[in-house]
């Protein structure tokens, strides 16, 4: 049985769960281009209660965001104390060889720290919120303009839906495979670099050859249930606006009227 | 010696919203040299309980003892090596665990992980493939040429290879034909005569009822039975209730049963036939 989900999508019923994932992806899309408008403390203040704001929303405990950050907290605290102690300016408070702590600095790493841990907290609340196949749709109504250039967006989203989908059926196959290939004696996490390069193929080979045989098998069962290109197709999974969508489009509004605000101070 | 789970449970991502029990607070005690059938209907924790035997997974609490080996929570993820050698599992489908170049060196793999020399590791290896069934002439051939009932006897030597004390086998006749499987289930018999432990996976009531000595029924990550088989069997409304069929030469004398011709429960076609012989002339069959 399989325990695993796809992507980080944790099951709820806040309202953030009934927002569209049109709405929810271009509203996370632009929260980020939004950090960046900040320059001061207030524009900072400003974003990052929008941003708690969502995660609060979600109603989900807040280890699930402190495992989305968790991951990237070396990178962003490297990059913070990069900030930190490279920029001079303001009071210099210490010196020494290359480095310099002065009160810019310290204001720059803490805007630094902010700006990435902002981005990583609404990129989780919209992937634990969001089921994958949503995402996908979503992202299929944004690329939709392209039809103009002749872009087979149909296509496009047909191959980003198959491989959402069978992510949980390879995975499920991967531990299987090790599980075998462990009774076997097999030891993935021993031995130096070239030993454990070595102690891949056994599991890679049987993977690939897997993979293969599913998406032939897939294609025999699309086509025999007639399928013929993604031309005109109707879905199964029909999007629609509902009233919920007004939360974040004036989330955004009021976020961009903020932002403007704190810049001119 | 003997197999002993003491309290073992296992859950699944604990701490998480996806926490689930896969095993509950099992306790049991197996002989070792026996034939012993787990059975269960799906998702009722026999691969957790199977993946246990080996510690690919550890209990999340309580103990086990296997093959010498004692397994807790804390037990490390190294030096696991000699409880694998001496516990081995094979996995449903294990065809799709082939990778090497030819059939022999496939076969050689585990064996050779276990310290076998390149010579030891050949000569079991071709002992093996012949003991499955197979041809010599296979060896030197791809697996990925070869058929999908012969892929199967190759990954099956290619873990009896190296002879595991003790062999738990997760349906390993699904899908071979009729004659296949009975050749299959007679190698594993014969494995166990040979005086190592085989534990079998199965939905197959008449592999249950033929061949094992011991039967685990398992539902909802709990152990609910543990007998021989012909004590599992007798209480029909009990079967019926958990969702587990009977073996076909039970069924059949119930059905001869409501026709007027009263036998006594059999376990196996052959005492099927013993009985009704014995009702028809009153000389046993033979």
């Amino acid at each position: 049985m399989s325990k695993i989900i796809i992507g980080r999508y944790l099951p709820g019923s806040t309202f953030v769960y009934r927002v569209d994932p049109r709405a929810k992806l271009l509203t996370t899309f632009y929260f980020i281009i939004m950090i960046f408008l900040a320059t001061n403390w207030q524009g900072y203040l400003a974003i990052t209660i929008f941003g708690l704001a969502a995660v609060v929303a979600t109603g989900l405990k807040a280890k699930v965001f402190w495992d989305g950050v968790k991951p990237m907290i070396w990178l962003i605290l490297f990059t913070a104390l990069m900030q930190t102690f490279f920029m001079a300016g303001g009071t210099t408070y210490w010196h020494w060889w290359i480095f310099t702590l002065s009160s810019e600095g310290i204001i720059n790493g803490i805007y630094v720290f902010l700006r990435f841990s902002l981005i990583i907290l609404v990129s989780t609340v919209m992937t634990v919120t969001t089921k994958p196949l949503e995402i996908a749709d979503a992202m299929e109504w944004i690329l939709k303009p392209l039809k103009l250039f002749k872009v087979n967006v149909g296509m496009i989203s047909l191959v980003i839906s198959i491989a959402l989908r069978f992510v949980p059926t390879l995975f499920d196959q991967t531990v299987k495979i090790m599980n075998a290939q462990r009774s076997r004696g097999a030891d993935f996490n021993d031995g130096g670099l070239i030993k454990r390069a070595k102690s891949v193929v056994p599991m890679l080979v049987p993977l690939f050859i897997d993979s293969l045989e599913v998406a032939l098998d897939l294609s025999t069962a699309m086509e025999s249930r007639g399928y013929k290109g993604s031309e005109g197709r109707t879905r199964y999974r029909i999007l629609t606006w509902s009233k919920v969508d007004l939360v974040p489009l004036f989330y955004c509004i009021i976020l961009t009227i903020l932002m403007v605000t704190t810049r001119m101070l | 010696m003997s197999i002993k789970f003491k309290n073992v449970s296992y859950i699944y991502n604990p701490g998480s919203p996806l926490e689930a029990v896969g095993l509950d607070d099992l306790s049991f005690e197996l002989e070792e040299g026996k034939f012993i059938a787990l059975v269960g209907h799906t998702g009722s924790g026999k691969s957790t309980l199977m993946q246990h035997f080996n510690a690919l997974l550890k209990p999340s609490s309580g103990e086990i003892e296997i093959a010498g080996y004692k397994i807790t929570p804390e037990t490390s993820n190294k030096g696991l090596k000699g409880l694998r050698q001496k516990v081995s599992l094979v996995f449903q489908f294990p065809e799709a665990q082939l990778f090497e170049s030819t059939v022999l060196r496939d076969i050689e793999y585990g064996p050779k992980n276990f310290g076998f020399s390149d010579e030891e590791a050949e000569k079991v290896a071709r002992k093996w493939l012949e003991k499955v069934g197979l041809k010599a002439d296979v060896a030197e051939k791809s697996p990925f040429d070869l058929s999908g009932g012969q892929m199967r006897r190759v990954a099956i030597a290619g873990v009896m290879a190296y002879e595991p004390d003790i062999i738990c086998l997760d349906e390993p006749a699904a899908g071979l034909d009729p004659q296949g499987r009975i050749e299959m289930m007679e190698l594993f018999k014969q494995y166990q005569a040979e005086g190592h432990t085989v534990i079998l996976v199965t939905h197959n009531m008449d592999d249950v009822a033929d061949y094992a000595d011991d039967v685990l029924v398992m539902e909802h990550g709990q152990l609910i039975k543990h007998d021989v088989p012909r004590e599992v069997f007798k209480d029909r409304d009990w079967l019926f209730k958990h969702h587990l069929s009977e073996p076909h030469s039970s069924l059949f004398a119930d059905k001869l049963g409501k026709a007027g011709f009263v036998i006594k429960q059999p376990l196996t076609i052959n005492e099927l036939a013993d009985e009704i012989a014995a009702r028809l002339k009153g000389v046993p069959h033979e």
